[in-house]
């Protein structure tokens, strides 16, 4: 395959995520401007221009109308998608991290960091149907875990939120009274910190990437472990295809170190796993910097990566790669 | 295409009906005529144009419009689709190149070839394994390519080898660290100090040694050809074909790396007058060897 490449952020990539309907890729970066793509040419559509720091994160409402962001400015802001104007502002007194809006798009988590002694939390907040009526009250407020909070996303069917980040745990909150359901435990979790979290397509299951070199694959509503996939980099990105039992793994050295070596020595190629036999498929090489970003067309037959060189790889998969067999 | 000339058939060529002559004749010529796209798609454009000899010319092209059959976009998509511009892409210049396809051809590179069984690939790993270890030493001659004897750097058949391509990597595993940075070599500050934590980079030297080079190989053979040509004989490494960058098209040989010397060893003696897209193959290690 030939890949596209989109150099339109100035610094490291840091998210990456396809809308619904797979036409629309968002990309968020270091640099401050939030970027739209379309999907199949790596065409650029727009930017988001608004933030004054860093960008962590996004999501896409279900009907690809709203986009929330999440920056290092202390911001998480609402968007309008087609023309890029903010519909809102969520003021924090730390920088935000993570955000995902809730199944039917009237509710959002947003967690931000530990900052000037404030500890990290986990913020819920109500997401109007029309922008003139949003307010910034948050519904709940989740607080307790050490250190940053990378990922927090909404359970099956709202009911709970599930979190991870630099203290390694997982957590499972109830959404509603905001008490602490369930933690993963010592023996089965990752060792170091949690990089990123994605949810199965159904929602039955999630992937945790982790710089203890692993990723591991639970159960959703028990918070039992299911599979673990080891590599030998750290894992800062990870990817459930929405077609084949394929899991995605990216990462690759610390960027501080990356000079220091050969750049075949960084590992930066995405690795490609069965998601049963837990077994790798292969890799896919291409950026020359660690891969931060991962994210699969919800059809299943692309799949595109950010990395810490500021390049955007969009990958349309050949014909051969649907059956592959170990 | 079909191009049909009202007068002098014989003299016209099809790239002279794109020109224009500089006078303004045009208005003496019926308009443009569209017809179509009837149900198979079949679309006519009758155009009027003058030639060079200012001869009226009648142009007509026939094309045929087809639906892509795996284009299956919700009709909002296709709405997105014709949405403006905003932000930073609204002043966006032809020439900022933002969005390239790359020139390299990126395979999903398997870690063994299909179709082999996993004991087997542990047995072929192992060797390599022990090396990402670190802890393990394997000693590997490299001019002679006896293993677990002496190092390259004590091998008694040194004299006889040419000399091979510049190897000052590795300082580390001759002796020590220490005896590396008197031969003044340059260590990488992370390397310095016995630190011992290797990386990919020796591996993948070592490897590149099990390198074939095939030549005669058809024009339009590409590297996803050539892979599917040598897989069946082993793990494969790295695939390149070379590309003549004016025309694209293939220069005619290629390298293909295995992981493991004897299945490059297996597939030369294979592959080597093999008959290939109507061209016999040439097959061969990619350097002269020394033993």
């Amino acid at each position: 395959m030939r890949p596209i490449l989109m150099k339109g952020h100035e610094r490291p990539l840091t998210f990456l995520k396809y809308n619904r309907d797979g036409d629309l890729l968002f990309s968020c970066a270091k640099d401050h401007n939030p970027t739209v793509w379309f999907a199949d040419n790596g065409e650029r559509l727009g930017t988001y221009r608004g933030h004054n720091g860093a960008v962590w994160s996004c999501d896409i409402s279900r009907d690809s109308t709203r986009l929330i962001t999440g920056s290092a400015d202390q911001t998480a802001k609402l968007w309008d998608v087609k023309t890029g104007t903010p519909l809102y502002t969520f003021n924090f007194d730390s920088p935000a991290r993570s955000v995902d809006f809730a199944v039917g798009d009237r509710l959002a988590v947003i967690t931000t960091d530990p900052f000037m002694g404030l500890p990290s939390a986990i913020h819920i907040k109500r997401i109007a149907r029309d922008p003139e009526d949003q307010t910034g009250e948050s519904v709940l407020i989740l607080k307790g875990p050490q250190g940053r909070i990378n990922r927090a996303v909404w359970g099956p069917l709202n009911r709970t939120i599930i979190s991870a980040g630099e203290d390694s745990v997982i957590r499972i909150w109830d959404s509603e009274t905001g008490k602490l359901l369930k933690e993963s435990d010592k023996e089965d979790g990752h060792k170091k910190p949690i990089t990123s979290l994605s949810k199965s397509t159904d929602g039955s299951h999630f992937l945790t990437g982790s710089l203890d070199k692993s990723a591991k694959l639970w159960d959703i509503r028990t918070l039992k472990l299911i599979k673990t996939y080891v590599t030998e980099r750290p894992v800062n990105a990870v990817a459930m295809s929405p077609l084949l039992d394929h899991v995605v793994l990216g990462g690759g050295q610390d960027a501080s170190a990356v000079t220091t070596t050969d750049h075949r020595a960084g590992k930066f190629e995405a690795k490609f796993y069965d998601k049963i036999l837990t077994e790798e498929i292969g890799g896919v090489k291409g950026h020359f910097g660690p891969i931060n970003a991962l994210a699969f067309n919800p059809d299943g037959k692309s799949f595109s990566s950010g990395g810490e060189d500021g390049y955007v790889r969009l990958h349309h998969f050949d014909p051969d790669y649907f059956n592959i067999k170990i | 295409m079909a191009v049909e000339a009202a007068t002098q058939p014989s003299k016209l060529r099809w790239g002279e009906l794109e020109e224009d002559d500089g006078e303004d004749l045009d208005f003496l010529l019926p308009p443009k005529q569209v017809i179509g796209p009837d149900e198979n798609g079949i679309k006519k454009v009758i155009e009027y144009k003058f030639n060079d000899e200012n001869n009226k010319v009648k142009i007509t092209t026939t094309t045929r419009i087809r639906k892509l059959a795996n284009a299956r976009l919700s009709k909002r998509a296709v709405e997105r689709r014709s949405w403006p511009k905003f932000g930073d892409a609204v002043h966006e210049d032809v020439g900022s190149r933002l969005t390239m396809v790359s020139t390299e051809e990126i395979l999903l590179e398997r870690p063994r070839a299909p179709g082999t069984k996993q004991e087997e690939a542990k047995v072929a790993g192992d060797p390599l394994a022990q090396i990402g270890k670190g802890g393990a030493v394997l000693m590997v001659c490299r001019t002679c390519g006896k293993k677990g004897d002496h190092w390259t750097s004590r091998c008694p058949y040194k004299d006889l080898a040419q000399p091979s391509e510049t190897f000052i990597d590795k300082p580390a595993t001759e002796t020590n660290a220490a005896a590396g940075a008197t031969k003044g070599a340059y260590v990488p500050p992370s390397m310095r100090g016995g630190n011992t934590e290797r990386t990919g980079t020796d591996m993948r030297r070592r490897n590149e040694e099990n390198s074939v080079r095939v030549t005669n190989l058809s024009e339009d053979t590409r590297e996803p050809d050539l892979l599917e040509l040598f897989r069946p004989f082993g793990a494969v490494s790295r695939v390149y074909v070379a590309i003549d960058q004016k025309t694209g098209t293939s220069r005619g040989f290629g390298f293909v790396n295995f992981v493991n010397r004897e299945d490059a060893e297996r597939a030369i003696n294979k592959l080597n007058g093999y008959g290939y897209d109507n061209l016999i193959l040439r097959v061969e290690w990619a350097a002269p060897r020394s033993n």
